[in-house]
């Protein structure tokens, strides 16, 4: 009894490749690869034949934020405090009140939406002194791209009754808002030496 | 006699190793999405500041990074305690940045390389004069895109 030689079968092993596939998706999906995070800006060209031409531009659409060697924020000639500057901002981007000193608005017509009214030639020239310390000058930018984002929120809230922050990146209305209504125009100029 | 006595020459069957390939290119396939990102030493120390307005960077191959800060303690004895500048693996001069927005812009895709951006990872701490020696040399290295990298705050309740 029990003589002939008997065999174990082999293990059915043709489900292992598909174990090993779902442990590769797994680590796919929960390896967090640690996103940067940040503001994301451009830098003007380089042009060395543009260093000593002063580009003109008319006053009233120059806001100029200077932050001094002593942290002092001066925004079109005087001191201001870092949580006034949104509002300061805000004011001078979209000129709600029309005012003689803020940045003519004109008509402009965004590719796809149609024509909007909106200050086209206004610019934020942000100027640090070697000595400023760099985290007041991105809390600056910061509060730059807040007033940019908010009114770029209550843009699309009037318009198309969603909040910009709730819209896909791709989406053609975000785009209207962030490159045709009001694109940022933040000048990253050229250091200077205030008072040595 | 027991049914279950064994008295027959009974083989060890063999481990079946056909699946082993695939094991093996799961494990690969893991570690070449790992590895893609690269983790360089740091050699300077740094807080990024917080801001609110922070945007994520989605495409981690198209991004470079410039570290400064003060070096860490253990090269504080070689090279003093002033703001330094970090491309890859070592500490560099201003001039250098040329040379490496270049190297890595050559690095990428064809299709990639109006895209490049370049990750300023600074200390709070730092003075301007040398962020914007780094922002010229970048400009002039056609290097445009820039991220003043940070970390979210929680947006204050209006």
């Amino acid at each position: 009894m029990g003589k002939s030689s008997r065999k174990v079968p082999g293990l059915n092993q043709s489900s292992t490749a598909d174990i090993s596939f779902i442990l590769l998706i797994f680590f796919l999906v929960t390896t967090s690869m640690d996103t940067d995070t940040g503001l994301t800006r451009r830098l003007p060209e380089w042009d060395p034949n543009a260093q000593e031409q002063e580009v003109k531009i008319k006053e009233r659409n120059i806001m100029t934020v200077l932050v001094n060697r002593n942290n002092e924020i001066l925004c079109r000639g005087e001191v201001i405090d870092i949580s006034e500057l949104k509002d300061i901002a805000k004011e001078f981007i979209a000129n709600p009140d029309d005012k003689a000193n803020l940045p003519a608005k004109e008509e402009y017509e965004i590719k796809g939406f149609g024509t909007v009214i909106t200050t086209t030639k206004h610019c934020i020239s942000l100027q640090t002194d070697r000595d400023t310390n760099y985290d007041i000058y991105f809390q600056v930018q910061n509060e730059l791209s807040r007033a940019y984002n908010e009114l770029r929120d209550e843009w699309c809230k009037q318009q198309f009754g969603v909040s910009y922050t709730k819209l896909e990146e791709d989406d053609d209305r975000k785009i209207y808002a962030r490159s045709g209504m009001y694109p940022s125009k933040i000048s990253e100029a050229e250091p200077k030496q205030y008072g040595k | 006699m027991s049914k279950f006595r064994s008295n027959g020459k009974r083989e060890m069957p063999e481990l079946n190793t056909s699946s082993l390939p695939d094991l093996i290119f799961s494990v690969l396939f893991f570690f070449m999405m790992v590895t893609s990102m690269r983790e360089v030493e740091l050699k300077v120390q740094f807080t990024t500041p917080q801001g609110t307005e922070i945007e994520k960077l989605v495409k981690k191959s198209l991004v470079s990074f410039i570290y400064i800060g003060q070096p860490t303690p253990q090269w504080r004895g070689k090279i003093g305690t002033g703001t330094r500048i970090q491309l890859n693996d070592k500490f560099a001069e201003v001039d250098a940045i040329h040379d490496y927005v270049a190297q890595e812009r050559e690095s990428m895709h064809e299709y990639d390389k109006p895209f490049m951006k370049v990750s300023m990872k600074i200390d709070k701490n730092t003075q301007m004069g040398i962020v914007t020696d780094v922002k010229q040399a970048l400009r002039k290295a056609y290097a445009l895109n820039i991220v003043y990298s940070a970390s979210a705050k929680q947006k204050k309740n209006q």
